[in-house]
């Protein structure tokens, strides 16, 4: 594919990965003290890779997923996209914010063609792009239901809906399917891997399920609190579906629970 | 609910909605119509004094079939003074509450000159613009001119963070982002202030006409006043309840139609 060839390359051979976070920390300005919200943060990331964010409340997950999105600056250390550093937020990474971020003035429809028709696309192209994402996360019904209309899965879908019809390379996910109930969110996760894989999306994806995590993850990253860093980053080879009744499902989970435990 | 139900709830909103009125009606007329001397005339002398304002044919005299003039005056100038007053204020507004530089620039002017009331303006709009329709205009103008460009500010500076950074990661550029978000992010508050502000101009015509203006419904009602005919006087202030009812009405369903996307006007 061309996409594929034009790739850009570091030097003959090695592929440059679609994010690089080298030793990045975040500290904040809080009344007179410094917060270090996360700290000494590496992380590479290929593209077409499915990354799941684990770690308790407040270890900076968020907050490096903004910084990802370009919503807040590095303190220190360099955080490069294609080898660039990134300077501001962008279409080429699109973020599901977790609380949704829907914008109240436009219907379902129109949240979804938000992106394509802010970035110049054929109106026509727009609504045939939002009504596919429309029926892809279920909500026909509600295609022309306001925001303040939904229930919070539903606001949750559209926002899903919003960035991947939107194109982006990267998808940045915060918690997004805390509020489903298990029949939506099972649906919804097979649907993000089909278009994961079918569009080749970089995904970094936060979650408190473990489970979740290994469902879905290529790599598993560990956080810890206080400050925030990066403990483990475990690679998970199952083969997709995977079945969470497994033996290996299992193990994985009896580790990364340890992992979790042992850092609080 | 039931259709039924919806019905018998409507009724009895529109039963209480006349109650008030007819009560009050009601004991206008027991206070007025007795025998003796009364200051103020009973309702159904008002009635009719009203008609013959409005159509003629009672008493035929100077002000019979008069009020459509006064009303279209009064009308012309309330409208054309919220016109200008939007057309300043919706502009001013946005600037002062997106640009820092504008807001600390006009800002803190703008606060002094707001705890003036309107009508302290008066004299000073009479030596300006002379005895006369423009000064009434001018205070119109005034009067709409703060809850609108107060409502466009409040509107424009609390738009959601998160919008804006939503915006941003859909490839919303610096420029349009003003277009796409903070315009329709702040149409309710700045629907909020047209309609404080069609209010106000409605109260101010009054005071702005009642100094040497030849028509419209502040006119005639000071000048019934110093002819004692108070008919004339409670027909003109009926008249100015009803248009600026009216009014407010027909912006209420303008922005019932504009804002259904909101849960406070929809
Ligand atoms: N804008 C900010 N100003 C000050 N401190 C902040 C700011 N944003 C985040 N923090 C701090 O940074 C730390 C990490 O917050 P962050 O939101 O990234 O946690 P999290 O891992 O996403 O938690 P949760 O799982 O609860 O969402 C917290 O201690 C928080 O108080
Ligand atoms: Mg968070």
């Amino acid at each position: 594919m061309d996409e594929v060839l034009a790739r850009p390359k570091a030097a003959a051979g090695t592929m440059l990965p679609i994010l690089d976070i080298r030793q990045v920390d975040k500290r904040f300005a809080f009344g007179a003290e410094t917060i270090t919200a996360l700290s000494d943060a590496t992380l590479r990331i290929e593209k077409g890779e499915f990354v799941c964010l684990i770690g308790p409340s407040g270890c900076g997950k968020s907050t490096l997923l903004r910084m990802v999105a370009g919503f807040e600056a590095v303190s220190s250390g360099a955080l490069l996209m294609w080898g660039k550093p990134v300077s501001g937020p962008g279409p080429d990474r699109g973020m599901v914010f977790q609380d949704y971020g829907l914008f109240p003035w436009l219907t379902v429809s129109q949240n979804i063609a938000f992106g394509p028709v802010a970035r110049g696309r054929p109106k026509a192209e727009a609504a045939a792009t939002a009504r596919r994402f429309v029926e892809m996360v279920g909500l026909q019904r509600f295609a022309d239901a306001y925001p303040h209309q939904l229930s919070g899965g539903m606001k949750q879908r559209v926002a899903i809906a919003r960035v991947l019809a939107n194109d982006a390379e990267v998808v940045l996910m915060d918690e997004p399917f805390g509020a489903l109930d298990a029949m939506t969110r099972e649906r919804l996760q097979e649907e993000l891997l089909e278009i994961w894989a079918k569009a080749r999306l970089s995904i970094i994806f936060v979650t408190h399920a473990i489970e979740e995590a290994i469902l879905l993850a290529d790599r598993v990253v560990v956080m810890s609190p206080g400050p925030g860093r990066i403990i483990a980053d475990e690679r998970i080879s199952l083969p997709r579906p995977r079945d969470p009744t497994g033996v290996e499902f299992n193990a994985l989970r009896r580790h990364l629970s340890r992992l979790l435990g042992s850092h609080h | 609910m039931t259709a039924l139900a919806a019905r018998a709830a409507a009724s009895r909103q529109a039963l209480l909605a006349v109650a008030a009125p007819v009560l009050g009606l009601a004991a206008w007329h027991m206070a007025t119509s007795g025998p003796g001397y009364h200051l103020i005339p009973p309702p159904w002398d008002v009635a009719v004094q009203w008609w013959d304002l409005a159509f003629g044919g009672v008493w035929d005299d100077l002000y019979s079939a008069t009020l459509g003039t006064h009303a279209m005056a009064s009308l012309g100038r309330v409208y054309g003074g919220f016109a200008l007053a939007a057309l300043v204020a919706l502009p001013l507004g946005m600037l002062i509450g997106r640009i820092p530089v504008v807001r600390d620039l006009l800002d803190p002017s703008l606060q002094i000159l707001r705890p003036i009331p309107v009508t302290a303006w008066l004299p000073l709009a009479m030596i300006v613009f002379g005895i006369g329709p423009r000064s009434a205009f001018f205070l119109v103008f005034l009067g709409a001119f703060y809850p609108i460009l107060l409502n466009t500010v409040f509107g424009v500076r609390s738009v959601e963070g998160r919008l804006f950074e939503a915006a941003a990661m859909l490839g919303v550029g610096r420029q349009a982002v003003f277009w796409k978000v903070v315009l329709p992010a702040s149409l309710p508050s700045i629907f909020t202030g047209l309609r404080l502000g069609l209010g106000f101009a409605w109260v101010v015509i009054v005071v702005g006409e009642m100094t040497g203006v030849q028509t419209g419904l502040g006119a005639i009602i000071m000048e019934a006043r110093q002819l004692s005919r108070t008919e004339i006087v409670i027909s003109g202030m009926v008249t100015i309840g009803v248009l600026g009812f009216l009014s407010d009405r027909a912006v209420q369903l303008l922005g019932q139609r504009l804002l259904r996307w909101s849960p406070q006007h929809g």
